[in-house]
């Protein structure tokens, strides 16, 4: 996804733009994701100002010709929800925050929940609306930005070398099918980023955070929002390896409901795990009791790139000329893509970004050495 | 391991899986066999359901003094409390917990609704899981009336019903044979026997028939009954499309020339209600996926003692590769032995079933040979038009798929899916997987159902294994 | 000759089942599809996408295209359920959880 956009604005600046990916178009993580373009679960500072701006992209992407019905974008709104009153307190300081640095976020009292959501259990202390966020389905907005974008996409093939002059400069990338040129190499690789600045002889710690999604049977909008419990936030922010689940729980335009989200760091392990599904089918349950009788038809996983302080890593290479990355956005990618392609597209013409990319810098933890994640 | 000995589930009660019931349960293993229908003989011994009083379902069947076997020999090990039957169980996942004592859980819904869990715990499992058919679309297939050959049979076996009084058998494959003559002997009149391939292609494969001169007879006999019947036999033709705004009027077949393409002008249409439509067979290979089985092609992998290559698991029948009843039969037979041997720390030695591998290695040629000649015409993707619907439960085209494909940059079935959602609905893409990459022009890959069968929230939210437990053994009767 | 004659089927007594009202004759043993077939009715579904009309296919609980709603319950695949006596069959539209 992240690429799909890099590859839109890029090539809206006027550049020629060739988009290479050893699988299909969205085959990593993208294919993977729910398609959440969430401002709601970010604190403010530099990820928050991003989503911002990545959202502000999304509705101008949706509102072209075409684009928006394509990729099935939704500009639902966010729930927020908490059970307790010491939850709903913590999460209306935490929304105060959000509003401060440009968030809308409207306070919902227990009796108004049922206006926003009529299926919701009963008995929530209250919740936070957040109106900006939305959804894509996430395969036909990366399919779409990328024929939108004209570029030439090579699928099927893998970078096998990052081409540089004797200056050190970037010079192409050499795939399993042939050399590619250009004065410019953007790291879209997602979760195996890491693995493509390797072959540009740097680091780049993303790290694989694997999640479940759980896929019912094919419902009326009975879900209206995307909705989720306070819990969320925080263990989007955690740094444990172990197990987390907290209940998401989207409809989505062509019917299933959608329900996340679990984090664990496990490697590139595709196995299948009961134990996961079943917190996530608890959880979902128990914002909408309903669900219990609906089926899931499927499941499936994803790898989010996870990088150890939880930003993605955007901007131009100073250890390697010409190479920029645009990758690391953990959960979010699908949402801050178009900020970050927006971004990438301003630096490879040479223009200010609309953001300070400083907490973005690629080479960020090369002070850090001792750094220890776990791999693939 | 329990006190009482080492306790085998096995998943399926078709020939495989009551094969390898009675040969582990003859060694001293504790059997259970789980099974989703109400009564034992899967697809092939289908029975008339018990509230219908059929006094003569042999009519229906063939082979019917094999099943007589397996059947009273079921009914002795479960009235001696050897094999427990568990009916109506639809499993759904068979989980495989390394730090138990026992060490598989089978995850099951009770039917037919599907709502309530049970669980079984066994020190091996054994998948006897079966096939079912494969289709590929062709115009007006989503028609009602419009039916697979095999579920034509199971209605008539299992129900005694039949969908209307003039039907068109069509496609390819062996199955086609005993639909059209038992459609016939219900009392249907069959307009025709439409197969696609050149069943005398076979005469050339004399060397895998000959080790099964039996089934050549078979063959032979349905072909005599059809032709008392007069029933109107097209080789080498295919169904094009067919007519009718609410319900089947007619279809037009098509003669095909020598490289399967259809002849330009041999179209012709035949009034019918029903048309039986089949293209081969396929395995149900999804609880060995989520296991870690290894799958090869479309099939399970397993070894000379119908092992897979995940430890405690076996596999037999349809599941490791489609080759009928006897063949089933004889694989069932051999993983039984093997599972008994190895749940009581001995190794097998394969002398002891001889003759069920001689047979099962005579009607794997066999059933080669069938494969090679039986087959779908080459150019059918020709014949599926942009507005044909080729995901039946997300109502995909031809038109989209070919889109995503060709516009939108996917160069494999999942990217397809994701593109279009065709495999994405009720049946998770077991109906039109074949039919898209098809289509599509990928090969096709291993489907990943965790969820063998759709299973409600509150079941997967709710049940811990205690709880199920409590549910397996207050809800579940044993076979009566 | 039909296929109760030819696997000399003595069911027991017959009784009503309703479709979208209408009553229907049905066999103790029966699935809904089978009561449904032996009606003349061979659709009871409309997809929820073209509103197309679908009955059986697969015959044997695979492909889902039989779904009905019976006695509220949706989603019920017809080849699987037997039928019971008073049962309230509903055509299916959409996604059967249309309130």
């Amino acid at each position: 996804m992240v690429g799909a956009a890099c590859a839109l604005y890029a090539a809206r600046t006027g550049l020629g733009v060739a988009v290479v990916d050893r699988g299909p178009v969205a085959g990593g993580t993208t294919g993977a994701g729910e398609g959440n373009l969430l401002v709601s679960d970010k604190e403010p500072g530099p990820e928050l100002e991003l989503a911002l701006l990545s959202n502000r992209l999304w509705t101008e992407l949706a509102a072209e010709p075409g684009l928006g019905p394509a990729f099935e974008y939704e500009a639902k709104g966010g729930l927020v929800v908490a059970s307790t009153p010491d939850g709903l307190s913590a999460l209306e300081d935490f929304a105060a925050g959000q509003r401060a640095a440009g968030v809308t976020a409207e306070t919902i009292a227990a009796h108004q929940l049922a206006d926003l959501e009529p299926y919701l259990a009963p008995g929530l202390a209250g919740g936070v609306y957040y109106p900006q966020d939305a959804q894509v389905m996430p395969t036909l907005a990366a399919a779409h930005l990328v024929r939108a974008s004209g570029a030439r996409l090579l699928t099927g093939r893998t970078v096998t070398e990052v081409l540089r002059a004797a200056a050190g400069t970037v010079r192409g990338v050499r795939t399993d099918r042939g050399d590619i040129h250009a004065p410019a190499v953007v790291n879209a690789a997602g979760t195996w980023g890491g693995e493509l600045a390797t072959l540009a002889g740097v680091g780049l710690p993303v790290l694989p955070r694997r999640g479940f999604v759980l896929v019912t049977e094919p419902l009326p909008p009975l879900v209206r929002h995307k909705v989720y419990a306070a819990d969320y936030v925080a263990d989007v922010a955690s740094d444990s390896a172990a197990l987390q689940t907290s209940p998401v729980v989207e409809g989505t335009a062509a019917g299933p409901v959608l329900i996340g989200a679990s984090r664990e760091r496990v490697g590139f392990d595709r196995s299948f795990s009961l134990p996961v599904v079943r917190a996530l089918a608890a959880g979902a349950t128990r914002l909408f009791p309903f669900l219990e009788r609906v089926r899931a038809m499927r499941t499936y996983i994803g790898f989010r790139p996870y990088m150890p302080d939880h930003l993605p890593a955007i901007g131009p290479d100073p250890r390697v000329p010409g190479l920029f990355h645009a990758c690391g956005h953990e959960g979010a990618g699908i949402g801050l893509a178009t900020g970050t392609g927006q971004l990438i597209a301003q630096m490879l013409g040479g223009k200010t970004p609309d953001l300070d990319l400083m907490p973005f810098r690629p080479d960020r933890f090369e002070e850090c050495e001792a750094y220890e994640g776990d791999t693939a | 391991m329990s006190a009482e000995g080492p306790h085998l589930a096995v998943i399926g009660a078709g020939p495989a899986g009551l094969a390898a019931a009675l040969a582990a349960a003859g060694r001293g293993v504790r059997v259970t066999v789980v099974d989703s229908a109400a009564a034992v003989g899967g697809q092939f011994y289908r029975q008339p359901s018990a509230g219908l009083g059929a006094r003569r379902p042999e009519a229906l069947h063939h082979q019917w003094r094999t099943w007589r076997r397996l059947r009273e020999g079921l009914d002795q090990y479960i009235a001696a409390g050897r094999v427990g039957h568990l009916a109506d169980h639809h499993v759904w996942c068979v989980e495989r917990k390394e730090r138990t004592p026992e060490g598989f859980t089978v995850h099951a819904l009770l039917g037919p609704e599907q709502e309530k869990p049970a669980v079984v715990h066994a020190d091996a499992v054994l998948l006897a899981t079966g096939g079912y058919e494969k289709v590929l679309p062709f115009p007006g297939w989503t028609l009602p009336g419009v039916v697979t050959a095999g579920g034509a049979q199971a209605m008539l076996k299992g129900g005694l019903a039949v969908p209307g009084r003039t039907a068109v058998v069509a496609g390819t494959g062996p199955l086609l044979l005993p639909v059209a003559t038992g459609l016939a002997a219900a009392g249907v009149t069959v307009a025709a026997l439409v197969e696609s391939a050149d069943p005398k292609a076979l005469v050339r494969r004399a060397g895998a028939l000959a080790g099964r001169p039996d089934k050549l007879a078979e063959g032979a006999g349905y072909a005599r009954e059809l032709l008392r019947r007069r029933v109107r036999t097209l080789v080498r033709h295919t169904v094009v499309e067919t007519h009718g705004t609410d319900r089947l009027a007619a279809v037009t077949v098509a003669a095909l020339d020598a490289a399967g393409r259809v002849r330009p002008g041999t179209e012709r249409s035949i009034p019918c209600d029903t048309l039986a439509v089949g293209h081969g067979m396929l395995p149900h290979t999804d609880l060995a996926e989520t296991l870690g089985c290894r799958i090869t092609g479309p099939n399970v992998h397993v070894d000379e003692e119908q092992r897979t290559d995940v430890p405690g698991v076996w596999a037999a029948g349809e599941t490791t590769g489609i080759g009928g009843a006897a063949l089933a039969l004889a694989e069932g037979h051999i993983a039984g032995r093997s599972a008994a041997a190895r749940l009581w720390g001995r190794d097998p030695d394969p002398r002891e079933w001889a003759a069920a591998a001689k047979s099962r290695a005579a009607l794997r040629e066999f059933f080669a040979a069938l494969d090679s000649v039986y087959a779908p015409p080459a150019h059918w993707t020709e014949q599926v038009t942009d507005g044909t619907v080729v995901c039946r439960c997300e109502e995909v085209t031809a038109g989209a798929v070919r889109a995503a494909v060709g516009e939108l940059g996917a160069g494999d079935v999942r990217t397809v899916k994701l593109l279009t959602r065709a495999g994405m609905g009720w049946c998770q893409g077991r109906v039109c997987g074949p039919a898209v990459a098809g289509i599509a022009g990928c090969p096709e890959s291993v489907a990943r159902r965790p969820f063998a069968r759709p299973v409600p929230l509150g079941v997967l939210a709710q049940v811990t294994d205690q709880a199920a437990d409590q549910a397996a053994d207050t809800e579940v009767a044993p076979d009566q | 000759m039909n296929p109760l004659e030819l696997a000399e089927a003595e069911p027991g007594p017959a009784f009503t089942v309703t479709l979208d009202g209408r009553e229907i004759d049905a066999l103790p043993g029966q699935t809904v599809a089978a009561a449904l077939w032996a009606a003349g009715v061979t659709s009871w579904r409309t997809t929820r996408g073209e509103g197309r009309p679908r009955g059986i296919f697969c015959g044997i609980g695979v492909c889902f295209d039989c779904l009905v709603t019976v006695n509220d319950r949706p989603n019920q695949r017809a080849c699987l359920v037997p039928v019971r006596p008073g049962d309230s069959i509903r055509t299916q539209e959409g996604t059967g959880h249309e309130r």
